[in-house]
């Protein structure tokens, strides 16, 4: 279906989200379902640059907590509408995105990733040091009882904005599956050598995947001081937020939008569920156990499980034949064959 | 003095103390079907990968079309019109053979305007392609179950997906079997009869006998000759370094 | 502003030089950190970005033989050698038939281990929870003093063994056959493979031996100073940042690098405060990576 109309089917869907939420007349659903949001665009976000392109992110938690002090960094001088914090947050982490991988995405994939965990230790150590904004002792952001707009409670406009971010993310990275910008993308994943061959400008397309991952990621991060009331780097750097971003497209399936989705619905869901009954550490370990087993035994996620035990796929899923998108990647070589380190891929 | 398509000046790549190539100089024109050869390590792919901007030359100048190519990187110079196919065949894996001919289309040969209208365009293009190399009925198929044959195959149509004035075929017929090289040869002839320029690198001397109107030879990163390909052949020099004296 | 001031520190000699002896010592010991990570992604090829999360396993099992049974933690880390080497094992196991024999992409192998990583810390976290633990041993309270220069012994003690256990390291890759086949693993598998030496036992034991040091370096970094689950982190930009300003693979880079880090963190955190230190690591990775990737003694 056309980008226009999956667009209005989503909004429509997501009306239906917020109506259903409203009804459970219940502030603990909005404010985890605010979460649950959060890891939708944080997890498409991450699969745009990890999962289209293969550049593994390790360093979520950066962007993600750049846009969050960008927006306590402008509340103490004004406060801005959340909306154009969001803007903000974006513009932040996309530009440290393009830097970082301006200076790294000329090397090889896993100096990337390293570069991406230490940029967000060194992040870390920055707002640590940078009193303005609160340094190690943290925030206090204080957030209107409600808008003066709707006299919605506040929650409430919080997970509306994330509601119609994740909708954002989710179209964005549909429409660029399928474009001209997806396929090569895929290229870059599959042999950057042979990409470039073809005539792939590898490096403008990984920067452009970066800066746009790291956007998105922003783009999120900005309405959490808000939401929690205090922002300190302890919480906004939680090495959670780097799992997440990662188990969840890994869990649901890399290769298409629905994998990020479904994998940040269904498991955010979960964490919330295990949090509340168990603790919160303990819920980690499931999301850390979850990501290795997925790793090793279902490499293709839900989407590829799916794929190979129900060949009827229905509804707008289905893509043309063609497309990169839900083609399930799977080994090139039988069971049993060694392949020697080093000859496979990159 | 009448431009060649490809020129190449005194090209030299070294990697740390070892000398690959030595001064190399070479001019192509266009329409020219040339075989490259030599014994193993001589410095050919090197030689190809410098030329395509998958390595970068240490010294000398490449010009392509009048163009000096310094500077340009392999995906540049894809779409100025020079492609390549790799020795070992380096197909998109997760996409289909369709797929993996769309993207050197989309991207080399610009064919990318006014997406959504085009794409049926686009798809129909890429089916020619595979219909040149002879592997139409492939399409919605996987790398993965091709055959050596069909994987070659695969690397060309990529390449000509770009729509190259010049094709570097880089050991396509490496481990085929009779019938499979002529195949290739007769492919390549074919490709060359429609206006590209080829310069084909061979150990397979009967493909490369039929397929060359010239003939350049390779030697421990140095050319040791260049010109019709039985004179080559009963060179002097070409015969110590094939069977040694 | 506050930060101008920083920027322009009390100077004294005096303290240069004991910034610079005590980044030596700190050097030494970021040397045996980094150790396995030379051999398991400098020889290896293999991104074990969750090594830090099994020093600090060593460093805690160190602190329970301790508080429990009153032993040395070097001691510890010693008898704890076959464990970690036996965990190595099964760890290179696990990865080779999930991810190497596949011929799956890098992708999935990073996110393995950084699942490993993962695990690891918020088990440490579950199992002995956030505080900071410390080892009593004799010497962690002594220095000696040459001159104007102080020592003191729990820096001094764990960067003499570490140099040790390096040295030791680089005897067996460069003397016995095993170490030698394991350089060989790391240059050119099928030659390797050709002279009847099978090349995944091979990188198993390289891999062992990786996590084996593991061990020790944990020892060392709890006399060095207090643990919690998540220093782990700290210590990946460290690693990489030697691992790779020292030349992937080469031991002797290693030990160069990691004293030059020691002394950039060592010289930062006495001028600049001790908050900073993070920072030093990655900017040194940086400027290796954007300058000269291959290192300082790279191949």
């Amino acid at each position: 279906m056309p980008g226009w109309a999956f667009v209005a089917v989503s909004c429509a869907v997501a009306a239906m989200v917020f109506a259903a939420v409203h009804l459970a007349g219940n502030d603990y659903v909005f404010v985890a379902g605010y979460t649950v949001l959060q890891f939708v665009v944080l997890a498409t976000a991450w699969n745009i640059l990890g999962g289209y392109t293969g550049y593994v992110n390790f360093g979520t938690a950066a962007f993600f907590a750049l846009g969050a002090y960008a927006s306590v960094f402008f509340h103490k001088f004004y406060p801005l509408p959340v909306p154009v914090l969001c803007a903000i947050g974006a513009a932040v982490s996309g530009v440290v995105g393009l830097g970082m991988g301006y200076l790294t995405l000329r090397l090889r994939g896993a100096f990337f990733s390293i570069a991406t965990l230490a940029l967000a230790v060194v992040l870390q150590t920055l707002v640590v040091n940078w009193n303005y904004v609160g340094g190690a002792r943290g925030a206090y952001v204080i957030r209107p009882a409600d808008t003066a707009l709707f006299h919605v409670p506040y929650i409430q406009y919080l997970f509306l904005i994330m509601l119609a971010l994740a909708v954002g993310a989710v179209a964005t990275a549909r429409m660029i599956e399928r474009s001209k910008l997806g396929y090569g993308f895929a290229a870059i994943r599959d042999d950057e050598l042979a990409a470039e061959a073809s005539g792939v400008p590898t490096l403008q397309l990984k920067l452009v995947a970066t800066t746009l991952s790291g956007a998105m990621m922003g783009m999120a991060g900005a309405p959490f001081p808000y939401y929690n009331g205090y922002l300190q780097p302890s919480s906004a750097f939680a090495l959670e937020y780097a799992v997440n971003a990662i188990a969840m497209p890994m869990i649901g399936g890399t290769t298409s939008w629905v994998g990020p989705l479904a994998g940040a619905v269904l498991l955010g869901t979960l964490q919330q569920v295990v949090t509340v009954t168990f603790s919160a550490a303990l819920n980690l370990l499931i999301v850390g156990a979850l990501l290795v087993g997925f790793v090793i035994v279902a490499p293709n996620g839900l989407i590829g499980l799916w794929q190979r035990l129900g060949p009827v796929l229905v509804g707008f899923t289905q893509t043309k034949p063609s497309s990169p998108g839900l083609t399930g990647r799977s080994s090139n070589h039988e069971p049993g064959d060694t392949v020697l380190p080093g000859q496979a891929g990159q | 003095m009448d431009t060649h398509l490809l020129e190449v000046e005194s090209l030299s790549k070294r990697f740390g103390g070892f000398v690959a190539l030595d001064d190399i100089a070479l001019a192509v024109a266009a329409g020219e079907r040339v075989g490259l050869i030599g014994p193993n390590g001589s410095g050919k792919s090197t030689l190809v990968n410098c030329l395509c901007g998958a390595l970068a030359n240490d010294g000398g100048t490449v010009r392509f079309a009048g163009r000096d190519l310094a500077g340009l990187g392999a995906h540049a110079r894809t779409r100025i019109g020079m492609a390549r196919t790799f020795q070992l065949p380096r197909p998109f894996a997760s996409m289909t053979v369709l797929d993996n001919v769309r993207v050197p289309l989309l991207y080399a040969a610009g064919a990318q305007r006014r997406p959504a209208l085009r794409d049926a365009e686009i798809a129909a293009r890429c089916e020619e392609f595979l219909t040149l190399v002879g592997l139409a009925a492939a399409a919605p198929r996987y790398p993965r179950d091709l055959t050596q044959v069909e994987m070659r195959k695969l690397e060309l149509a990529r390449a000509l997906a770009a729509q190259p004035r010049l094709l570097f075929a880089d050991e396509p017929m490496a481990g085929l079997s009779h019938a499979e090289v002529d195949d290739i040869v007769a492919l390549l002839i074919a490709l060359n009869a429609r206006g590209i320029t080829v310069i084909l690198i061979e150990h397979i001397m009967r493909a490369v006998m039929r397929f060359s109107e010239r003939l350049v030879v390779l030697v421990s990163g140095r050319k040791i000759a260049d010109g019709r390909p039985e004179d080559v052949v009963r060179d002097r020099a070409v015969e110590e370094a094939y069977l040694g004296r | 502003m506050s930060v101008l001031r920083r920027l322009t520190p009390m100077f004294s000699y005096d303290l240069l030089l004991n910034a610079v002896m005590a980044g030596l010592l700190l050097g030494g010991f970021y040397a045996a950190v980094t150790a396995g990570v030379a051999i398991s992604f400098g020889i290896l090829d293999i991104v074990n970005i969750a090594h830090p999360a099994f020093i600090i396993l060593g460093s805690y099992i160190a602190y329970a033989t301790n508080a429990w049974l009153g032993l040395d933690p070097i001691a510890t880390g010693i008898v704890a050698l076959p464990a970690f080497y036996g965990l190595g094992a099964v760890l290179y196991q696990a990865y080779h038939l999930a991810f190497e024999r596949r011929g799956q992409d890098a992708l999935r192998g990073l996110a393995f281990f950084f699942g490993i990583l993962f695990i690891t810390e918020v088990a440490l976290i579950l199992a002995f929870g956030v505080d900071y633990r410390y080892v009593e041993a004799g010497y962690v309270a002594s220095s000696w003093h040459v001159g104007v220069i102080g020592l003191p012994l729990r820096m001094l003690v764990p960067c003499a063994m570490s140099l040790a256990m390096l040295a030791a390291l680089w005897l067996f890759l460069s003397r016995t056959f095993i170490g030698r086949a394991i350089m060989a693993v790391g240059q050119d598998q099928l030659a390797l493979a050709l002279v009847a030496a099978d090349p995944i036992r091979i990188r198993r034991i390289a891999f062992a031996i990786s996590i084996a040091t593991a061990s020790l370096a944990g020892a060392f970094l709890i006399i060095i100073q207090p643990v919690e689950p998540s220093i782990g982190r700290d210590y990946i930009g460290r690693v990489f940042a030697i691992c790779v300003l020292g030349g992937l693979g080469s031991l002797p880079g290693t030990v160069i690098a990691a004293m030059l880090l020691g002394i950039a963190e060592s010289l930062t955190a006495t001028f600049y405060g001790p908050s900073w230190a993070p920072a030093v690591s990655f900017g040194l990775l940086l400027l290796t990576l954007a300058l000269r990737p291959a290192g300082l003694l790279g191949r």
